[in-house]
């Protein structure tokens, strides 16, 4: 009789790959749902297309493309396809989200041989080539709510795109605090709504599914900037809290740069990580063309990832330091 | 009351209900016993008995050689059946191996005297008594446990700490042994504290164990203390056992002395009890036979050498579709071909694991989630070495830290896309000294 002699250990941990994306999916629901209440009908169709589109290019890409017969999803398009659609506006039309997809599905992550593979966040790739490829259909914000009242588009400018323009008075004017924690505001469908993106990131830490020093370290970096920033002037720069409740930060520091993937693994390399998509963010805000600047700054960090861990590796338990000059 | 612990380590399913009620019973005497020459670390003894020749239990049969290394006793009163070389389960090579055959009507015994007055004792004396009794680590390291001693007897040291935390799923043997022979172990621990001149004894045991606890605590002292560990994976490592226990690290490369501290296993302890007390070689050991392998889980004392179908078929034999049978723990355990190979100083347990449903998961990508980095007790990337070794890089991997891994598959128990860390750790550590070797 002859048993089976596999390596130890013998015993596993019954999660999967596809546990861990289907968390992740469940985290991104509330603000999935209040997209869809903020933004209607469009909104729910472009979550769809976004989840179903991206198995589906994944699908087909493995099966036919690369021919690998034994591939089951495991969910990660869905994630990478579900975070692109939150991350364009609540009007684009479905057809542009799709070419999105393309290419974060095909060109930022089967190119580099898939999961596990990918430099950069394939949800970021997408939307950044989308908003250079169709500035305008990418920036028409639709006032939240305005579609439940009325059949034509009313817009709204997003409050960094007041700031930007017309100072933080004028912004805070048109939106308070309250309305930028709850989503009332306008902007990418998934971002706006502050309360919803805190209650996935929750459930995602007590399932301990996520890198906790990058969103720490990241949203840390906008306070110490923003402040110092606000002192020098209110008006131009804006207040910490406003920094932090608007524009795509938190679903870019709590979803987009805890890309497994694409961020480092230990605690020490993802608080540099986070450390600088913060000064990346708050350099762009306060000095670059566009008012917003979440996804550069992580695309950017993404590729500084190697060089991180690279300079951060960790030391074995009770490891000495070599003295120098002693041999 | 707060826990003792370390930083990092896993959460597997305990299962220890399996076989944790089961009073120590002692296997009947074999027909015969087949021991391999080298049971332990180190160097294979030298036989010095031949085929045909009588031996009593406890007579010597053959001579460690160096100082790493053990002597071996027959367990048995018997004849010499045979010496030959046969497939060792562990280096998995042919190696020197023999055969006693029991007679069964008598059974004489060719002890070491004992040290009645062990405490009065010199540590020179109960030293060379645990060398000459074949004492090894019996958490399942086989280290020598003499040669743990051989730097205290210059210089004493601070603690002996005994590792009663059995974190491994499944075995059970340590938490009977505390509880049906805890004067014993006492006498064990005063012992190892005289040899190496130590103040203080330290008793670890994981919180999964309070009725353990609570039986040791009697016997707590001035210098004898019983610590709860929080119950984790792997708590009872050695490193990690006096980190929690001590606050101390032991370095790199280093051995506990150098931070003061020794440390033995619970079963060693009562095995070091027999040799001084009673005069009693290494000839047998606890073990338990568990699993959802076998009809009735049990803890027993097993003579070295015993085939370890006789434990099973002692157990009520296989139940079910049996795939694996491991001896050791299911985290650490070496996952044996087959009954036929023999109970050896280091087997803790013989683990037998039935078929699981669904298909095996296969290997995926890495997804960089950083859970093996988190878990990982000795501060390691195992991510980032598995990157390393199957990009063949060796000597960078040595350099990250591969030589610290103890094995004890935190990694790969957590890993969400079912990465075999460990494997390509043994292989690369393998392939690493044999690289370095032909330089």
């Amino acid at each position: 009789m002859n048993f089976n002699t596999s390596s130890a250990p013998h015993l596993r941990s019954n999660d999967n790959v596809r546990k861990v994306m289907i968390d992740v999916l469940i985290a991104l629901l509330p603000a999935t749902i209040m997209a869809v209440v903020n933004f209607g009908w469009n909104a729910l169709l472009l979550c769809v297309i976004g989840v179903a589109g991206a198995e589906l290019v994944e699908l087909f890409i493995m099966k036919v493309l690369r021919k690998k017969k034994d591939f089951v999803p495991d969910g990660s398009a869905a994630v990478t396809g579900l975070l692109l659609a939150l991350n364009v506006s609540g009007t684009l039309p479905w057809y542009l989200l799709l070419i999105g997809i393309l290419v974060a599905i095909g060109l930022a992550k089967h190119i580099y041989g898939g999961l596990g593979g990918n430099p950069f966040n394939p949800a970021l790739v997408g939307r950044v080539f989308l908003f250079i490829s169709f500035p305008t259909q990418m920036t028409t914000w639709m006032k939240a709510g305005s579609w439940k009242i009325s059949d034509a588009l009313v817009t709204s400018a997003t409050p960094l795109g007041i700031l930007k323009d017309k100072g933080m008075e004028t912004a805070l004017a048109q939106n308070g605090y309250m309305d930028m924690f709850l989503g009332n505001i306008g902007g990418s469908m998934g971002e706006i709504s502050v309360l919803a993106l805190l209650i996935g990131f929750a459930f995602l830490v007590i399932r301990g599914r996520i890198k906790i020093a990058i969103p720490v370290s990241y949203i840390g970096t906008v306070l110490l900037i923003s402040s110092i920033f606000y002192f020098v002037n209110p008006n131009q720069y804006g207040s910490p809290l406003f920094h932090i409740l608007s524009g795509g930060l938190m679903l870019g520091a709590l979803f987009m740069a805890t890309d497994m993937v694409t961020s480092p693994s230990t605690i020490k390399g993802c608080l540099i990580f986070g450390f600088g998509c913060g000064v990346i963010t708050m350099l762009i805000r306060y000095f670059g063309a566009m008012p917003e600047g979440v996804s550069f700054s992580i695309l950017i960090m993404n590729a500084v990832k190697p060089l991180i861990e690279r300079k951060t590796r960790l030391k074995p338990f009770g490891y000495v330091p070599v003295k120098k000059g002693a041999k | 009351m707060a826990l003792f612990t370390f930083p990092g380590g896993v959460h597997p399913a305990e299962k220890k209900d399996l076989s944790k009620n089961s009073p120590i019973e002692r296997l009947p005497l074999p027909k015969q016993v087949t021991l391999y020459l080298s049971q332990s670390i180190g160097a294979e003894p030298e036989l010095t008995v031949e085929v045909g020749q009588k031996l009593k239990t406890g007579q010597l049969i053959a001579r460690n050689k160096g100082i790493i290394s053990v002597p071996l006793h027959s367990p048995v009163t018997g004849t010499v059946k045979e010496i030959k070389k046969v497939m060792h389960p562990i280096h998995q090579k042919p190696m020197e191996s023999i055969t006693i055959e029991t007679d069964s009507k008598t059974e004489e015994f060719d002890f070491l005297p004992p040290i009645d007055d062990y405490l009065n004792a010199s540590s020179q004396q109960l030293y060379s008594r645990i060398l000459e009794a074949g004492i090894v680590g019996l958490g399942g390291a086989t280290f020598p446990s003499h040669a743990k001693y051989i730097e205290s007897l210059k210089k004493p040291i601070e603690t002996v700490i005994l590792n009663g935390a059995e974190c491994e799923p499944y075995l059970t043997i340590d938490y009977r042994m505390m509880l049906e022979k805890t004067s014993e172990i006492i006498e064990g621990l005063k012992i190892l504290m005289k040899i190496s001149g130590a103040k203080n004894g330290i008793i670890g045991v994981e919180d999964n164990k309070p009725e353990a606890i609570e039986e040791l605590k009697k016997f707590e002292s001035d210098k004898i203390k019983v610590i709860s560990l929080k119950t984790k994976y792997p708590q009872g490592a050695e490193k990690q056992l006096i980190y929690a226990a001590t606050g101390k690290k032991v370095a790199v490369g280093a051995f506990p002395f150098s931070v003061g501290v020794i440390m033995q296993n619970v079963s060693t302890a009562y095995a070091v009890y027999e040799a001084v007390k009673l005069g009693k070689p290494l000839i047998e050991r606890g073990v338990t036979i568990t699993g959802e392998g076998v009809k009735s889980p049990k803890n027993v004392i097993s003579k070295i050498g015993v085939p370890i179908q006789e434990l099973i078929d002692y157990s009520g034999g296989f139940t079910g579709e049996v795939e694996k049978v491991i001896s050791g723990g299911p985290m650490m355990g070496l996952a044996l071909k087959d009954t036929s190979s023999t109970v050896m100083k280091g087997t803790s347990g013989i683990l037998t694991m039935v078929k699981s449903s669904g298909k095996p998961v296969p290997e995926r990508a890495c997804i960089n989630c950083g859970f093996c980095v988190f878990r990982c007790p000795m501060n390691l990337e195992p991510n980032y070495l598995v990157k390393l070794i199957k990009n063949k890089q060796f000597d960078k991997a040595v350099e990250s830290g591969l030589m610290s891994c103890m094995e004890c598959g935190s990694c790969a128990y957590t890993c969400p896309s079912k990465i075999d860390h460990v494997k390509n750790f043994k292989t690369a550590k393998r392939v690493y000294s044999a690289l370095k070797g032909r330089k």
